[in-house]
């Protein structure tokens, strides 16, 4: 076998095992959504034993295995209509979602483009060591950063309320450890012809620095969205009130009662992170690959 | 880099930039972390009696932390070489030239921006006790187990993992990949070098800073696995999966301030200590890659 063929035979290959890879990847999202369109009296025939202890009695009308199912028999709206109209407690913790994280990232995204800027102008031994700090920070887990936290909400009597959550959020250096990475970069040349043009410093920072590092912007924006979209360490801390708490701590809860909504509500949930990943994945993948550059 | 000439105003400017994060890091991190490390040195909020390293010793003494502790560790330990190797894998096989590699990049990215907790269930049936993984496992002669709620939900937390993250360190490689000299590597296949020689004696260096980079950034999302595990299990799960963060939450209810502040202290102690090895480690063996 010459040399080409044998290259091309392992193409092959390797496609296949990348397809099937890509579609083990694709499983968990598509069965959601496909599922989502099932009667609710079809995924509990499927997926009642799910129910488990919470429900021995209905045990006896359904089956004890789990069928995963791939196509409904039946393609209905219900349990949209069921997530959307009568049970306004989903759509309380999905806006209790939305009014966590859509502060936190917008201001975290703010504080980090202003503090990025002060960082990669006039490089200095003082802002060095801010920065360091920075990255120590960046490297704490949570199961370290919430006990500071939690004192602070305590001391201000903000526990039990949002701002327990949004304000350490706002702060957090994640995206300020990225974008600074990108504006680092930029040739100070620019800043130069732009100060011979009689640019102001903020100026330069809105016209050019901001325009630059766009990609790096949206894709921070991205991934601290995701990321408190997801979370679950604080509310189980700051928020005992459950109330307050998001749909992503809520929705732990829901296969004890409503397994027949769960599909639609995680739809529901993954609507506004899914959108934003069709729409910016470009920008996503080029944030991220700026941020593993390790020299910058 | 060129050294940038500039007037104080302009100086003034910049400071000014970083003060308000700078204020806020302060204020709900620096500060209180400082008071942490002066809560887990006392006996108590009231006397606040100087005890030394008392409450440490508690602590590692502490069953519960142990167990903990143990646990996180030993899935760090499993799931981040695990997460290295199979992006890596990823990256190479989407550097070849095969039909759909976009498309292919985009599903492998895709779990990165979806809602651990929209597919949770999918999980659920998936690994349930009379679920869909132990039906093929009966088809096959073998006998199920009650995934979730026994010692091998770990597995399956793994597996969440590394679905969520592998996409993201991926793109990491795919662009570390890119960077290889194309022209070392055409030497390397005239003199006859295997795909494998070039890989391990050409790519992996080059790679090496990435690896490097990947691996700090798995360990602290391995850290934030308890996510996945709670909502799977719940407040409740069995012992091995009891993580780090179900330990604080307890620790939290109790508001026992002194064994919460030792337990902080000394995870960022290990995050530092793990941390300076890594860099370490990484200046020792990766000095010929610096010309």
């Amino acid at each position: 076998m010459n040399k080409k063929t044998k290259e091309k035979t392992l193409n092959t290959i390797v496609f296949i095992f990348a397809v099937a890879a890509a579609l083990l990847f694709l499983m968990p999202t598509v069965l959601t959504l496909v599922n989502s369109f099932m009667t609710t009296s079809e995924i509990k025939a499927n997926y009642g034993a799910l129910l488990g202890n919470t429900a021995e009695n209905r045990e006896t009308f359904v089956s004890k295995n789990i069928n995963l199912k791939f196509i409904p028999d039946k393609v209905t709206f219900d349990q949209y209509k069921s997530v959307l109209f009568r049970s306004p407690d989903y759509l309380l913790k999905f806006w209790n979602s939305v009014i966590l994280t859509v502060p936190i990232t917008l201001f975290q995204v703010v504080v980090a483009i202003l503090s990025s800027y002060g960082f990669s102008r006039h490089p200095s031994k003082p802002k060095g060591i801010i920065f360091f700090v920075y990255v120590i920070l960046m490297i704490m887990p949570y199961q370290v950063t919430l006990v500071p936290n939690y004192l602070v909400a305590d001391k201000f009597g903000l526990l039990d309320t949002r701002w327990s959550i949004i304000l350490p959020g706002i702060f957090s250096p994640f995206s300020v450890y990225l974008i600074s990475k990108v504006m680092r970069r930029i040739p100070i040349s620019y800043v130069e012809a732009a100060k011979l043009d009689g640019a102001t410093e903020f100026q330069i920072l809105t016209k050019i620095y901001v325009p630059l590092c766009k990609s790096a912007i949206v894709s921070v924006t991205m991934l601290v969205f995701i990321d408190y979209w997801n979370m679950v360490e604080q509310p189980l801390i700051m928020l005992k009130d459950t109330s307050l708490h998001p749909l992503s701590v809520f929705l732990s809860q829901i296969n004890a009662g409503d397994v027949g909504l769960a599909f639609a509500v995680g739809v529901v949930y993954m609507v506004p992170t899914v959108l934003m990943f069709l729409y910016g994945e470009d920008d996503l993948v080029e944030g991220i690959t700026y941020a593993g550059g390790i020299k910058g | 880099m060129k050294k940038e000439k500039g007037n104080l105003k302009e100086r003034i400017f910049s400071y000014l930039c970083i003060l308000p994060g700078f204020l806020g890091v302060l204020v709900f991190f620096v500060v209180p972390f400082i008071i942490v490390v002066y809560y887990s040195t006392i006996n108590n909020p009231i006397l606040h009696e100087y005890v030394g390293l008392t409450n440490y010793k508690a602590l590692v003494q502490n069953t519960a932390f142990k167990q903990a502790a143990w646990n996180s560790a030993y899935f760090s330990l499993i799931s981040v070489p695990l997460s290295i190797v199979l992006s890596i894998i990823l990256a190479l096989m989407l550097e070849r030239s095969i039909p759909y590699k976009s498309a292919l990049r985009t599903f492998f990215l895709s779990p990165l921006m979806v809602p651990t907790a929209s597919v949770v269930i999918v999980w659920q049936v998936l690994f349930h006790n009379h679920g869909t993984i132990n039906q093929i496992c009966e088809m096959f002669g073998g006998n199920g187990v009650d995934w979730i709620k026994s010692p091998h939900g770990q597995i399956i937390i793994v597996a969440m993992f590394l679905w969520k993250n592998l996409g993201y360190n991926m793109i990491l490689f795919m662009s570390a990949l890119a960077g290889v000299p194309k022209d070392i590597l055409e030497v390397a296949d005239l003199e006859g070098a295997g795909k494998l020689y070039q890989f391990f004696r050409i790519k992996l260096r080059y790679l090496s800073p990435t690896i490097v980079f990947v691996l700090i950034l798995s360990i602290i999302n391995s850290f934030k696995v308890f996510r996945e595990v709670y909502l799977l299990t719940g407040d409740h799960p069995v012992s091995k999966m009891y993580m780090l963060q179900h330990f604080m939450n307890n620790t939290f209810k109790s508001l026992d301030y002194q064994k919460l502040s030792a337990a902080a202290v000394l995870f960022a102690i290990v995050m530092i200590a793990v941390l300076a090895v890594i860099l370490t480690v990484d200046r020792i063996f990766g000095k010929d890659l610096e010309d």
